[in-house]
């Protein structure tokens, strides 16, 4: 029976975790996911939950504890944010290619330099080739759901997973949520039973071994084979959480797309407030729609082009900047996506919300705007552009 | 504004005194009457003292905006001192309100709201406190002022679950709930509407 009730991302997660009840925690505060360690150790001080939990010196030292218990067979969860993924960067790539089902919470908060504590999406995003899953929220709500979702997808497929949300404006943000029973979580996890584990005394086995280049490149295509084959279990799972509880998820989610002339790609919890936006412009009787990615690894390739070849002119925001010349981590994988195909689209690019910097639904107003020059001229003029930033409009070029 | 009917609210005070705990005490109490609710801080520089702002959007159906509030219905000002140094009235709208916590009186404060033409309301929270709680804890009566002023809560109901949310948060303590009570009840009394 679902609860109507209230909390904070953070909150959230913690309370997923909770009722999932994990083998294993290892992790150390950063700022804005503290909350979610100290939640979960209340839990514990209170008896609520049997968690073996690891306090740590560092988050490099976290994650080397859920490796440690991972491969062990137990099933283990951390939590980070910002410097702190950025502190467990070695060994992210060792979880992975141990092919280890660890789910961590990354509230997403900018890099440092200058030093900043808010909301932006360059944490996970410089993380994106390290093998993990990575899924993304809107809404304190789906935060709450992607985290239940994830134990089961990284444990059938053997690969750990990001459940990623956004640094205050979710994790600290209060909203209404509508919470699962604990049996119900309990049963849609399931018991954890490792095909292979480290305490297995039937089966001694060896985990991050040396790999010689005879056998490396192997290992690592054995991987990528995974984080494809990952693309069916995120959707079976996502359909056995719809018949749980009725709400649908999927690589991404459609706003108003079907009679579309132009559109958003966006992550996070910006695309709530871009599909404001788009209501108010649809009530002017302008086709605008929005494209919410929320799996970006595995990268949804093709449904996502097909998604975008709906519209003429599309705009990709990316909340962090790759110092690429070439645009944003977003656009340039959506836009590449499109490449073989006939009728595409034109695609440009927004950096946008930086270190905290507010998005609003007039910013997204004026994109949509600059979206129908396009259709209307057929010139995309400057691909690479910045929203929200002084001299607003400012250019590469 | 955000969709039909939404109340949106600015918070401002400084980092340690409760406008953040205060802003989420008014998204409980409006999801406990049924509202959506969203209340969230904004952080800047993290210590005590400085200045800090926190928001509340309330509507009848699921908000779907996540960025700050520009164009505020009320603004509260947990801290009389802010008024010098923050431009709190911007973009308040001329229908709401602004409700401060002072001593003094609202003709005395207008000049130092730069033109804001709106109702300005005016509690003496730390007076409440003090007498109920027997600390400088403003956070009971601001809640409360809003909540008669933006009437964004029926007040009976509003006084209602605030009884059952403080006895929930301090059943060991019977007297802290009295005094919540008692420092509620008598800002939605003292609340001056100018």
């Amino acid at each position: 029976m679902a609860k109507q009730d209230r909390m904070s991302g953070n909150e959230a997660v913690a309370y997923a975790m909770k009722q999932i009840n994990p083998d294993v925690m290892g992790a150390f505060p950063i700022t804005p996911s503290t909350e979610i360690p100290q939640y979960y150790s209340e839990y514990i001080a209170d008896g609520e939950v049997d968690t073996e939990f690891i306090t740590v010196e560092s988050e490099h030292s976290a994650m080397a504890s859920v490796i440690g218990s991972s491969a062990a067979g137990a099933r283990s969860v951390t939590a980070t944010s910002s410097c702190g993924l950025a502190y467990m960067w070695e060994l992210l790539y060792v979880a992975a290619s141990m092919r280890l089902p660890i789910t961590m919470a990354v509230v997403n908060r900018a890099l440092t330099g200058p030093i900043n504590i808010n909301n932006d999406h360059s944490d996970s995003m410089g993380a994106r080739d390290s093998g993990w899953i990575q899924i993304y929220a809107e809404t304190n709500q789906e935060v709450y759901d992607n985290f239940i979702q994830a134990i089961p997808i990284s444990e059938r497929m053997r690969l750990p997973i990001m459940v990623c949300q956004d640094g205050f404006i979710t994790s600290h943000g209060v909203s209404n949520i509508e919470l699962l029973d604990d049996e119900e979580v309990r049963d849609f996890v399931g018991e954890y039973e490792p095909e292979h584990f480290l305490l297995n005394s039937e089966e001694p086995y060896a985990v991050g071994p040396y790999g010689i280049s005879a056998y490396y490149m192997e290992a690592k295509r054995a991987q990528a084979q995974s984080m494809k084959d990952s693309m069916a279990v995120i959707m079976d799972v996502a359909n056995e959480f719809k018949e749980l509880t009725g709400r649908d998820y999927g690589f991404f989610e459609e706003y108003m797309m079907g009679d579309a002339e132009v559109a958003l790609v966006v992550i996070g919890s910006s695309a709530g407030t871009g599909k404001e936006a788009v209501d108010r412009l649809r009530g002017e009787g302008k086709k605008v729609g929005l494209i919410k990615l929320r799996v970006f690894r595995p990268f949804p390739r093709k449904p996502l082009a097909y998604a975008m070849c709906k519209v003429k002119a599309v705009a990709v925001m990316d909340k962090a900047e790759s110092f690429s010349n070439s645009g944003g981590p977003l656009f340039n994988e959506a836009r590449s996506s499109l490449y073989d195909l006939p009728n595409k689209p034109f695609v440009i690019n927004y950096i946008y919300g930086l270190g905290g910097r507010d998005i609003t639904v007039e910013d997204f107003y004026e994109i949509y705007q600059d979206l129908f020059v396009i259709y209307r001229t057929d010139d995309p003029e400057d691909v690479y552009r910045y929203i929200g930033v002084r001299d607003s409009r400012y250019r590469y070029e | 504004m955000a969709g039909t009917h939404a109340v949106e609210i600015r918070w401002h005070g400084r980092g340690g005194q409760g406008a953040k705990t205060a802003c989420l005490l008014l998204a409980d109490a409006a999801f406990d009457s049924g509202k959506y609710v969203q209340g969230f801080p904004e952080y800047g520089p993290e210590r005590q003292g400085a200045p800090i702002t926190a928001y509340n959007r309330i509507t009848e159906s699921p908000c779907k905006v996540h960025s700050n509030i520009y164009k505020p219905d009320y603004v509260v000002v947990v801290d009389e001192t802010l008024l010098s140094t923050v431009d709190v009235t911007a973009g308040l709208s001329e229908d709401g309100a602004i409700i401060i916590n002072t001593e003094k009186k609202a003709d005395e404060l207008r000049p130092m709201l730069r033109g804001y033409k709106g109702q300005v309301c005016t509690l003496d929270a730390k007076r409440i406190a003090e007498e109920n709680l027997g600390k400088n804890y403003p956070n009971t009566p601001m809640l409360a002022a809003v909540v008669k002023v933006s009437k964004v809560i029926e007040e009976r109901k509003f006084v209602e679950d605030m009884k059952h949310s403080f006895e929930h948060k301090f059943h060991n303590k019977p007297s802290v709930v009295t005094g919540n009570m008692n420092a509620l009840k008598q800002t939605l009394r003292e609340v001056k509407v100018g």
